[in-house]
């Protein structure tokens, strides 16, 4: 039966509220956390949010009536406490995938967190987790080559990769910015990385740079008979300029590059990422802006969907955060993400966040970047934590060593070492606990590693406690 | 504090070469070798022994000793295989392997015995 067309404002929840909706394979699904104005009731908030992420506008349209909108509307199909907060609840939406272009995550988040954002009728909204379809997934590219690929290329096995952030940040000549490179690689790191800030500053253009530090690369590749590399930074103010800094890459026979791919943008991001695969570089990802969209636990977007959004527009490292030296809590968030990242299927869990059941299929996995504030006394608690398929970055925890990088590189590696053969003899549990002994132990015939133990207090390898993210308990 | 040393590590000095993991530690004990091939065993790894001359240890592709020992649990089998490669090649690096064939990857790969360096 054809509808007759009724110009006016109909109440969201009449649409877009449809609690006997049983989500279909296909659909994209989302987890809101609302917050609502006061007296707009969760049915009315969440159909409303449903809406404005969809089909719908504020008035009834003519046009609307030229399409099927029962079949491309956002559909609210569940709403839950989040305990201990009654200010806010979660609000589940199913989206039909054909709402969406294809391998696009530009096209999903310019609706999922578009307009709705702003809109008035909530206070505040927070991305909390969205579903994947393994239909949309395969459209994606993903990953430039993934955790198995990059092991092969750079041949590091059995262990987790080790890296370091060349500081200062910003200042260094790119001969002198070469020159810590090469201390750290020839030391016995796997990886440097330029820092996020460094692009193309007066102080040291893009191509001095890149020039100084692959002639550091090969040098410490002929002396330590291994393989290295350093995330050549290419992020850039306009595409092209993007593209013309990762051709030189190229040219120089750079094993991997680097991209922001926050404040870069989504769209550069895929791009490179394409042209990473075709050019078979690595493409490690930072993430800047993140702590504004992830941060607040009432608005904004959680980073576990962040990841996802990297996983689909692709990347082979992703920063992570480090777990140790932050807030407890942070553990088991951590750990759902690192999962988001590394597994190719993840269980819904709420004890770690996660709200959706998330199947990758064949899309490679990417490795986790720890980086930030470690040294070689959280070693063990890393190796617990991130495992082998992890990149650990230690910048001040090796340039910070007091006979310079090629010793606090030499430290880190030793400490790494010996923790992952303690670990494969005695295994992960305990780890923790043992570390301090295993550390010393290999110190007696590190004089590097030593030091380092000697500049940085011990810590302690205890995590009893464990504070609990929102549950959901109905 | 202790007294701030040079890091001798030098391109005309081939006692500088690393091969990965664990070369950063000293020579394992038979006990480290065996509890090694032990946790390959755990993980449901396929063992494998490879070798090389020290000058060729940057190549991707060692010999490899006879076939990967595919379902070989017998530690001491592993061991005596690994042990039969040194023998023969006294002067090489015998690289010990764990393929995980469900990642289609090598979940680890150690040298077990350090062919002498020429200098």
């Amino acid at each position: 039966m054809a509808k007759t067309y009724q110009a006016g404002v109909k109440e969201y929840r009449e649409t877009y509220w449809m609690p006997e909706y049983r989500p279909a394979d296909t659909d994209i699904l989302a987890c809101f956390k609302i917050t609502p104005q006061p007296g707009v009731p969760r049915e009315e908030a969440a159909a409303a949010v449903a809406a404005e992420s969809s089909t719908g506008t504020w008035t009834t349209v003519w046009t609307d009536l030229l399409t099927d909108l029962d079949y491309y509307k956002g559909r609210a199909y569940a709403i839950e406490d989040v305990p201990g907060d009654d200010t806010c609840f979660y609000a589940f939406v199913a989206y039909p995938i054909d709402l969406f272009e294809e391998g696009s995550v530009v096209n999903v988040f310019t609706s999922l967190v578009g307009n709705v954002f702003g809109f008035k009728a909530i206070r505040a909204l927070r991305l909390e987790d969205v579903r994947f379809p393994i239909a949309y997934v395969m459209t994606c590219g993903g990953p430039p080559h993934g955790i198995q690929v990059e092991r092969d290329m750079l041949n590091k096995y059995g262990r987790a990769l080790l890296g370091c952030t060349i500081k200062p940040k910003l200042g260094l000549s790119a001969k002198n910015y070469g020159r810590a490179v090469y201390e750290c690689l020839r030391g016995g790191l796997d990886l440097t990385k330029d820092d996020e800030n460094v692009n193309s500053q007066p102080f040291m253009r893009w191509r001095q740079r890149f020039d100084f530090v692959m002639e550091a690369i090969h040098k410490a590749e002929r002396e330590t008979g291994e393989r290295k590399g350093h995330y050549l930074n290419v992020t850039a103010p306009t595409p092209d300029e993007m593209f013309k800094r990762a051709e030189h890459a190229k040219e120089l026979g750079a094993p991997i590059i680097m991209h922001d791919y926050i404040t870069g943008g989504f769209c550069a991001n895929t791009g490179l990422a394409n042209w990473c695969r075709d050019n078979g570089i690595l493409l490690h990802i930072h993430r800047a802006m993140h702590a504004v969209l992830d941060r607040n636990p009432h608005h904004g977007i959680h980073f576990r969907v962040l990841a996802k959004i990297l996983r689909l527009s692709g990347g082979d490292h992703l920063h992570s955060g480090t777990v140790v030296g932050k807030l407890e809590g942070d553990r088991e968030a951590t750990l759902g993400w690192i999962d988001i990242m590394r597994d190719s299927f993840i269980k819904e869990d709420r004890s770690r966040g996660i709200f959706f059941d998330q199947d990758w299929g064949s899309m490679p996995g990417l490795f986790p970047v720890a980086s930030g504030g470690i040294h070689v006394w959280h070693m063990p608690a890393l190796v617990t934590i991130f495992g082998d398929d992890a990149c650990l970055q230690f910048g001040g925890g090796t340039l910070g060593h007091s006979w310079g990088n090629a010793a606090g590189a030499a430290a880190n590696r030793v400490a790494l070492e010996a923790c992952v053969e303690d670990r494969n003899k005695n295994g992960a549990e305990g780890l923790e606990k043992r570390g301090g002994d295993v550390l010393r132990a290999a110190a007696k015939h590190s004089p590097e590693l030593a030091a380092a133990m000697d500049t940085w207090k011990e810590i302690k390898f205890e995590f009893d406690t464990v504070d609990k993210l929102d549950v959901a308990h109905k | 504090m202790s007294e701030m040393q040079d890091y001798s590590s030098r391109l005309s000095d081939p006692h500088s070469r690393k091969f990965e993991t664990f070369s950063y530690l000293p020579q394992m004990s038979p006990e480290g070798i065996r509890a090694q091939v032990e946790y390959i065993c755990s993980k449901g790894w396929n063992p494998a022994v490879e070798h090389i001359e020290p000058e060729n240890a940057f190549d991707h592709y060692w010999y490899m000793w006879k076939l990967p020992m595919f379902g070989e649990t017998d530690v001491d089998r592993i061991l005596a295989e690994a042990e039969a490669c040194h023998q023969a090649n006294p002067n090489h690096h015998v690289r010990l392997i764990g393929y995980d064939n469900y990642a289609q990857s090598q979940g680890t790969a150690m040298v077990i015995y350090r062919g002498p360096i020429k200098v």
